[in-house]
């Protein structure tokens, strides 16, 4: 599977609307539930968007509030105020 | 010898309390907000009528004319409960805080043209009793309502009114310099200057009004909709261009006050609006009953922020304030 990207997550309650967040914008995110993380897997490409994850929190959100609760992802990164894309650069 | 670490995940049997699972399904995570305001509302045995109304019960969903099927369904996008309000209230007070004493320690504004002091203390001073007016009007709806989203957001409401009534008299001192006369005199011009006797009668009228949820429309999206864009937002931009912006400062909470809690406002009307036809017209007839009194109520004032030209403003607040009733699915 080289073609996953993923993204590993906290699984608290502050990482819950950002994880509802990219499985909602991210129809192929599949979500893996391990003691006290969340992995999600993504083909190709994972996006992260501010302004759903803002929806979801119910107040505003700095991206890089994100650090917090990350443990760890895979793809290269390519960030700007309201996404945070993850892909492999071929 | 080798050593396997080994992982075991113990699903849960329950993700959440019965009655939120209820609502979003038995396998969903649910929020903090969700568990914390779905659910608190006592519906059943309430065995004695209250004294003071013995036509209803206790608590009693036929206080508004608004019929919703689940009040639960009023909920906050603020996603606001006791933790996560006084956490985000608290930071705007440190931040708030140090505007005033950097503003009263600097001495900011007694290089300010008196005339702009003056209109600043016919202007903003006697807000503290609307605001306090608009503090007792949700105290009522947080007494009077149905279900915990909407009390509980309400009782916030309350609480944030208070604050800024608290803020415009902080302001109103410092502009005095401590002086607190200045805060009689505003009472005066409050109970007895011509320019603010309409507002106080609307506002007079809106703590008589029985029904919680055309209070809510009248006070929190009519009343704060059109004062605060025309006060601490077109006047608060003009005393800034004229050499005011210490004074902008003070009134930094308030400004970004208002555009949280109209995002609370314009759901729950949404909302409610949504339920039902018989719903939107009830909200759409509140806010045509009212609207003339509100615009007739701000006229003096405008009038006197923007020295006689004020139905200009008035009509642009009116107007923004008409695209956001649009936006939430309103006919007007």
């Amino acid at each position: 599977m080289a073609d996953n990207v993923f993204l590993a997550l906290q699984n608290n309650s502050e990482a819950q609307p950002i994880i509802e967040a990219i499985l909602e914008d991210n129809p192929g995110a599949v979500a893996n539930e391990s003691p006290g993380m969340v992995k999600i897997n993504c083909p190709g490409r994972l996006v992260v968007r501010r302004e759903t994850v803002e929806e979801k929190m119910g107040r505003k959100f700095d991206l890089q509030e994100i650090h917090i609760n990350l443990i760890s992802l895979g793809g290269n990164i390519d960030e700007d105020d309201d996404e945070l894309v993850i892909a492999w650069n071929t | 010898m080798t050593i396997d670490l080994k992982t075991t995940s113990i699903e849960p049997l329950r993700k959440t309390f019965d009655h939120i699972a209820e609502k979003i399904g038995p396998d969903k995570a649910a929020t903090r907000y969700q568990e914390a305001v779905w659910g608190l509302q006592p519906i059943v045995n309430q065995h004695y009528r209250p004294t003071w109304d013995p036509a209803k019960t206790l608590y009693d969903t036929s206080r508004t004319a608004v019929v919703m099927e689940d009040f639960d369904d009023l909920i906050d996008p603020r996603q606001y409960y006791y933790g996560t309000w006084t956490i985000q209230r608290g930071k705007q007070q440190d931040s708030q805080e140090k505007n005033f004493n950097f503003v009263e320690s600097r001495g900011l504004l007694t290089g300010m043209e008196s005339a702009w002091k003056d209109k600043i203390r016919r202007l903003i001073v006697p807000l503290r009793h609307v605001a306090w007016g608009a503090n007792t009007n949700n105290s009522y709806i947080a007494a009077y309502g149905f279900g915990g989203p909407v009390c509980s957001a309400a009782a916030f409401q309350m609480m944030d009114h208070l604050g800024i009534a608290q803020y415009i008299t902080r302001t109103g001192l410092i502009l005095a310099e401590n002086d607190p006369k200045a805060l009689d005199d505003a009472k005066a011009l409050w109970m007895s200057d011509e320019m603010w006797q309409p507002m106080r009668a609307l506002v007079e009228e809106a703590m008589v009004t029985k029904d919680w949820f055309e209070l809510h429309v009248l006070q929190n999206f009519l009343i704060d909709g059109t004062v605060h864009p025309l006060v601490f937002g077109k006047f608060d931009a003009l005393v800034t261009q004229h050499g005011g912006a210490a004074y902008s400062m003070m009134n930094e909470f308030t400004i970004e006050w208002f555009a949280e809690a109209s995002r609370w406002v314009d759901a729950v009307i949404k909302r409610a609006a949504q339920e039902s036809e018989a719903n939107k017209t009830h909200i759409e007839g509140w806010i045509a009953k009212w609207i003339p009194r509100v615009q007739g109520a701000l006229k003096p004032l405008s009038d006197v922020a923007f020295d006689g030209e004020g139905d200009g403003a008035i009509e642009e607040v009116v107007d923004h304030l008409m695209t956001r009733a649009g936006k939430i699915g309103l006919d007007l």
